[in-house]
């Protein structure tokens, strides 16, 4: 397959159950090698979107290519050359985890060997525990490493993050890297914003099930043009009025010894301290709030109104 | 067909390690054996048409496992992996869903005919139980029973929407079959009354057949209790094959 073949496709995608549109015309492209991450409220259409891509669900209208295959009529061989880990979904409770990655392994015309994998997602201890017996961070490993099985060309995780704890995520995000690191594509949706912010190469912002925006972390950011805060803590006595008229300084606040100066532009920290230090100023305790991809999911949700309620 | 046989050998391993599916079918039926052989012993006796009690029983005693295995525990454990999402994981792989049903059906009937032989051989052993029939044709009404009666049992696990649910009808239905069909009592000492509501009870008719296969009678003989098993297949493929859902 020449690489320029991109590893996911989609062009209008829509679906509707009954009357709701969960999905409303989407389009977009991920290129082979690509973390790509899905955010957006819940039933703003993300877990629709990743099945039709799955072939666990069917569009009612636009074309989908994943590995440049139709997930409807080449739904075999897509589930052959890809991995999933489903949002919903279980083991019999009384199977042991080496027998379910033996048991996923041998669906696959080329399996990986499953022994390693059970160290990568450390859970190589618990390779004789019956599947009820897992904790909620084991059994999400688990899933991880059946959906990894195939050595799949393109891995699809749903939410993979959700229920662990912040340790657990973060070397979750290591392994995502090194899976990208041997070619393959991810494509994740999350709810954690500080997730996509680090691991995404880009992101995708769906409400209504609709694109609100598709770009990188750091432009998306970027682009959101919300002010930074620098905050630090000065003297008694210390006059704030001159930091006012200095170039991208919005306002000043002064409550006791804790000052905030709000602004834009990339400049600002270097034109507010060099302007603190020429006047003699002692402050202390000096950082910046940045937005972040939080605030940009925020802002860009903000106008479908609370959460977007149950679609 | 990859991983197919793989799938139905982890089945196997869950049946057994689920107690109360074990039990069903390889513990009680020898339970009641060990009961009612050691109190009657298998003396042939007028009562029994000349032959004894663990002669006419057995072959009632694999009705009883047929009942449970479809009843029980085929609707239960399909419900089950529907509900907890365990059907919609096999749907991601390669496996083709009616392999993934295949295997349920492939478990269920070696574990009745895991049963069913050691029954038999037990009662073989211990009580000199009798065989006056053809090999081949009780394999053929034990397969179709077996069969029929899965086949109802995806039927409850079609039609029930949760595994609770499923659980409950398969009980509903489990015990009346068990008890009103001659399946665990003798229907030689039922009351009238009972004895017209038993025609009515499914299991009933797999009791009649195989007892009567037992006994040497030939095929054509229960053309009923075929028609009638044959009935409950279509009819029970036919409601799943609309009513099923993968999740």
């Amino acid at each position: 397959m020449p690489s320029a073949t991109p590893a996911i496709e989609i062009e209008s995608l829509a679906k509707s159950y009954g009357r709701l549109r969960a999905v409303d015309g989407i389009s977009f492209k991920v290129g082979t090698g690509e973390i790509f991450g899905m955010v957006g409220p819940n039933g703003a259409g993300k877990t629709t979107t990743i099945e039709c891509l799955e072939g666990m669900r069917f569009p009612d209208g636009g074309v989908v290519r994943v590995l440049g295959l139709d997930p409807r009529k080449d739904g075999q061989e897509l589930r052959e050359r890809t991995g999933v880990q489903l949002q919903q979904s279980a083991l019999p409770d009384d199977m042991r985890v080496w027998e379910a990655l033996d048991l996923f392994a041998s669906y696959y015309r080329k399996p990986a060997a499953w022994q390693p994998l059970l160290d990568r997602l450390e859970i190589a201890d618990k390779r004789n525990a019956r599947f009820s017996k897992l904790s909620g961070g084991q059994k999400q490993r688990l899933f991880i490493a059946l959906a990894l099985v195939n050595d799949p060309e393109l891995v699809f995780l749903d939410e993979l993050t959700t229920g662990l704890d912040p340790h657990a995520r973060r070397s979750m995000w290591d392994l995502i890297r090194a899976i990208r690191e041997r070619g393959k594509t991810v494509f994740l949706t999350t709810h954690y914003m500080e997730e996509a912010e680090h691991l995404c190469d880009r992101v995708l912002v769906i409400d209504h099930g609709r694109i609100v925006a598709l770009d990188s972390p750091a432009n998306l950011v970027r682009g959101l043009r919300s002010e930074i805060r620098i905050l630090f803590t000065a003297e008694p006595g210390f006059d704030p009025a001159p930091l006012r008229s200095l170039p991208g300084v919005a306002r000043v606040e002064k409550n006791g010894e804790k000052v905030i100066v709000a602004g834009q532009g990339d400049r600002l920290i270097v034109v507010v301290v060099n302007a603190l230090d020429a006047a003699g100023a002692r402050f202390r305790d000096l950082r910046t709030e940045q937005p972040d991809l939080e605030d940009v999911f925020l802002a860009l949700t903000a106008e479908s109104g609370l959460d977007g309620g149950l679609r | 067909m990859k991983g197919f046989w793989k799938l139905a050998w982890v089945e196997i391993k869950l049946y057994l390690r689920q107690p109360e599916a074990a039990f069903f079918t390889l513990v009680f039926p020898m339970l009641l054996l060990f009961l009612f052989g050691s109190i009657y012993g298998n003396t042939p006796n007028p009562f029994f048409g000349n032959r004894g009690m663990v002669d006419v029983s057995t072959p009632a005693y694999l009705a009883m496992i047929i009942g449970s295995t479809g009843l029980m525990s085929m609707a239960i454990t399909v419900s089950s992996n529907r509900e907890k999402g365990v059907l919609r994981r096999y749907r991601a792989t390669p496996l083709r869903p009616a392999a993934v049903l295949a295997s349920q059906v492939i478990v269920n009937f070696l574990m009745t005919l895991f049963g069913g032989v050691l029954l038999i051989a037990s009662a073989r052993l211990v009580f000199g139980l009798r065989f006056e029939g053809r090999p081949l044709d009780v394999l053929l009404g034990f397969t179709l029973s077996c069969l029929s009666f899965f086949a109802v049992g995806f039927l409850l696990a079609s039609v029930a929407r949760t595994a609770r649910a499923a659980n409950i009808l398969g009980m509903v239905l489990y015990f009346p079959n068990l008890f009103l069909s001659g399946a665990t009592i003798p229907k030689q000492i039922f009351p009238p009354a009972v004895k017209a509501v038993s025609k009515f009870i499914p299991l009933t008719h797999v009791v009649n057949l195989l007892q009567g296969l037992w006994i040497g009678n030939p095929l054509g003989k229960h053309l009923l209790e075929i028609a009638v098993l044959a009935g409950l297949l279509v009819l029970g493929v036919a409601v799943s094959a609309k009513a099923f859902r993968w999740e």
